[in-house]
């Protein structure tokens, strides 16, 4: 028996900075608005949904190793900091462990994205302060010297359903007795490439950012306890999308009146008819946060998470089940409750 | 399920882990025996770079890889080898070898764990270039997205040998292949898998060389790991692939066992994004935590081969930490860094490295670095120089990145 409890979430989205602004937009089911962003060589420009600036700039924003940081990384240590809370003292004492995993897909394209043009136009004058920024785990890097901490931390690549791949690494750590808590961040960066080439394939997906994160712990929780996490079913020559959402969704209970369904869908046809196939039996309540925020990958994931602990937290529902079925990659799903002890 | 709190792996945490297949591809060429030739006599294979323009870079060498013509026969279709690109096809290429050598079937449940900086970054490249200059041409971009991804290449896997299971890519920067041993070490030994294909890999890509050249981290001359006048590292290119299962399950197969991996550590440096702390702590808690995953003391070690890339920074801080976890068996452990001989290949360097310890403890020698000149006297181990054989059972491998990621894995041979 190995219990695994959420006691911590936090959240950067187009909706604001925080669970709160999160909860606040889900609740009202209307998709936000979009803005736009230049789309070099093109007169009119991609749309895409932008995280807003902060009320106030983060004082954690003034730490040395933020200064240069891309955007992806204070999304990152942004919603770290509002799920560890008050924690973080303890983890900056050495007194907690914490093991980082953070997950990504398109990663920190912008400095990428802009170094590489630096290249193109002369390499021999490309930036040296921006390459480093373009190593995929940058942020995991910045956000462990914020909190100075030195235990294991790694970056997930993959598409959306790599997050809950992270819960399940964080789950093992935690049984291993490697860490004595873990943040599973998800996060995600707005760049023009990243829009276009969404267009490519789901001409009206809207892009969109920010960072979703998740405190995991042994002992207790204050949140939701983590009910499951089912296998991953990759899409492939043998499985198609279809079968692996099937597949994912056999693993899960029925499902109960009062408990939430949280979907990776976008309100696209196209990519959402495997998701919406594989719970066509759901009678309870469904939220889809990239319907109203964007498409995020996995920081939206994480978005899908945080939303159904947060339910519980607030006596929503008994129980939530997270559905992704991801860009390209994999289906998979978790099982969040009420945690009873 | 990936988790379940009724699941307790509890009794199963003492599986030993080991090696049945391993497969590697580099500047060297395709193989095994190739390469361990290449590694035993300490040869190097630096050239002129023909993949991008370098004229603009302080550095023009690497070790560029020749592909083969042809890729072994998979399940793949003929359609999507043709749109596969450099680093997908080392992968397939070492992946085949370690297939076949293990003699595995394609599986429902086969976990894959890689470790990659940059996957297919060549397509990203293209991406853009055609985006920038022609930005109304769609012709290739989906395919480039598509192949561009990194969960692609393990995807690619999955469909050239018929399996499915989990798919997990570890992007740790230049420690990633190490960390992606060390998690599907973790994963056998712990029970939560019987058997996992895991590896590392990485191409030459122009971004990630003007970006080493930007931080004038790249050598304008030799690259010579320890060396007291080295000036930098040089780039390489390859995968590696293991097939890691337990002994359990290869003795009822009556597999051969190439190796065991019998420890893995991992620590986080938090001084600088790209320079090590110069006390070496984290690159010391990797070593140690690796000792003690492995329920041994440094003092069993009989070969380290080192992350070594031969920057300043890098070969003083293991300089360091190598002094301080060996103590007073430094003085007659043997220690090389093979990126003398093939560069560095960034995220495929911990699992082509780690093939390179599975080598030596089978053949019983040991990897020299012939490049060496002078070596930097705060080295208090023994730097191999020469082609030697020598009686080794265990080695230890150390990999560390930007970002502070350090790992370091050890394997005993089997006799």
């Amino acid at each position: 028996m190995s219990r695994v409890f959420v006691d911590g979430i936090g959240a950067v989205s187009p909706a604001g900075w925080g669970v709160a602004a999160l909860r606040a937009t889900l609740e009202k089911n209307v998709p936000l608005p979009v803005q736009p962003v230049v789309r070099p060589g093109w007169g009119k420009p991609l749309f895409v949904r932008l995280v807003p600036p902060p009320a106030a700039r983060p004082a954690s924003f003034a730490h040395p190793r933020l200064r240069r940081a891309n955007v992806i990384t204070q999304f990152t240590v942004a919603a770290a900091l509002e799920a560890l809370g008050e924690r973080v003292s303890l983890v900056q004492s050495g007194a907690v462990r914490l093991g980082i995993i953070v997950g990504v897909m398109t990663g920190n394209v912008n400095y990428s994205r802009r170094f590489y043009e630096e290249v193109l136009m002369d390499p021999a004058t490309a930036s040296p302060l921006i390459f480093p920024e373009t190593v995929f785990n940058a942020s995991a890097s910045h956000l462990a010297a914020l909190l100075g901490s030195n235990a294991i931390c790694y970056t997930l690549v993959g598409d959306d359903g790599t997050f809950l791949q992270g819960i399940a690494l964080a789950a093992q750590w935690l049984a291993d007795d490697k860490v004595d808590a873990c943040l599973v961040i998800g996060a995600e960066e707005t760049d023009w490439i990243v829009a276009d080439a969404i267009k490519l394939f789901h001409p009206n997906a809207v892009h969109s950012a920010g960072a979703g994160a998740i405190l995991l712990k042994q002992d207790s929780g204050a949140i939701a306890e983590l009910a499951a996490v089912t296998d991953a079913f990759p899409f492939t020559q043998r499985q198609t999308r279809a079968a692996a959402a099937r597949r994912m969704r056999a693993q899960f209970p029925p499902g109960a009146k009062n408990e939430l369904l949280c979907t990776s869908a976008q309100q696209l046809p196209r990519p959402d008819m495997a998701e919406n196939q594989a719970w066509s039996d759901w009678t309870g309540v469904q939220v889809a946060p990239r319907a109203i925020l964007g498409e995020a990958f996995l920081a939206a994931t994480a978005w899908q998470c945080v939303a159904a602990c947060d339910g519980i937290r607030q006596n929503k529902f008994a129980g939530a089940n997270v559905s992704v079925v991801g860009a390209n990659q994999q289906a998979i799903g978790a099982r969040f409750a009420k945690p009873v002890f | 399920m990936l988790f379940s709190p009724s699941k307790s792996f509890a009794d199963a945490r003492s599986n030993r882990v080991v090696v049945t297949g391993a497969g590697i591809f580099t500047a060297l060429g395709p193989g095994w025996r190739i390469n361990a030739d290449g590694f035993r006599s300490g040869r190097t294979v630096f050239r002129p770079v023909t993949l991008f323009d370098v004229s603009r870079q302080r550095s023009k060498i690497a070790a560029e890889a020749d592909l083969p013509a042809e890729l072994p026969a998979t399940k793949l279709a003929p359609n999507t080898i043709r749109r596969l690109s450099r680093a997908s096809r080392m992968l397939v290429v070492a992946a085949h070898e370690a297939w076949s050598q293990a003699g595995w079937n394609a599986e429902e449940n086969l976990p894959v764990v890689l470790g990659t900086t940059s996957g297919e970054m060549s397509f990203g490249e293209q991406y853009l270039q055609q985006a920038l200059q022609s930005p109304h041409a769609k012709r290739r971009q989906p395919t480039r997205v598509v192949h561009y991804q990194i969960q692609q290449q393990g995807l690619e896997l999955s469909n050239a040998f018929g399996f499915h299971g989990p798919i997990t890519v570890i992007s740790n920067a230049c420690a990633s292949g190490a960390n992606a041993i060390g998690h599907a070490f973790e994963l056998v030994r712990g029970g939560r898998a019987e058997k996992v294909l895991t590896g590392g890999y990485d191409a030459l890509c122009q971004l990630t060389f003007a970006g080493f050249d930007s931080l004038q981290a790249l050598s304008p001359t030799t690259c010579r790991p320890f060396d007291a006048t080295r000036d930098g590292l040089t780039l390489g290119e390859g995968a590696a692939i293991l097939t890691l299962e337990t002994l359990e399950q290869a003795r009822k197969r009556n597999a051969e066992i190439l190796g065991e991996i019998t420890g893995y550590g991992a620590a986080t440096d938090t001084h600088h994004l790209t320079q090590p702390h110069p006390e070496g702590n984290a690159a010391l808690a990797a070593m140690t935590a690796a000792c003690a995953s492995a329920k041994i003391s440094p003092e069993q070690i009989d070969y380290v081969n080192a992350h070594g890339t031969a920057t300043p920074q890098n070969d003083a801080t293991e300089t360091v930490a190598v002094n301080r976890w060996a103590g007073g068996h430094a003085k007659k452990l043997p220690v090389s860094s093979t990126k003398s001989s093939i560069g560095h290949l960034l995220g495929g360097a911990g699992a082509v490295e780690a093939v390179v310890c599975l080598m030596a403890l089978r053949g019983q020698w040991l990897p020299p670095q012939i490049s060496l000149n002078k070596i930097d006297p705060a080295c208090r181990f023994q730097i191999v120089r020469e082609p030697m054989d020598a009686k080794i059972e265990m080695s230890l491998s150390n990999s560390f990145g930007f970002g502070g990621a350090n790992a370091s894995l050890i394997f005993r041979r089997w006799a």
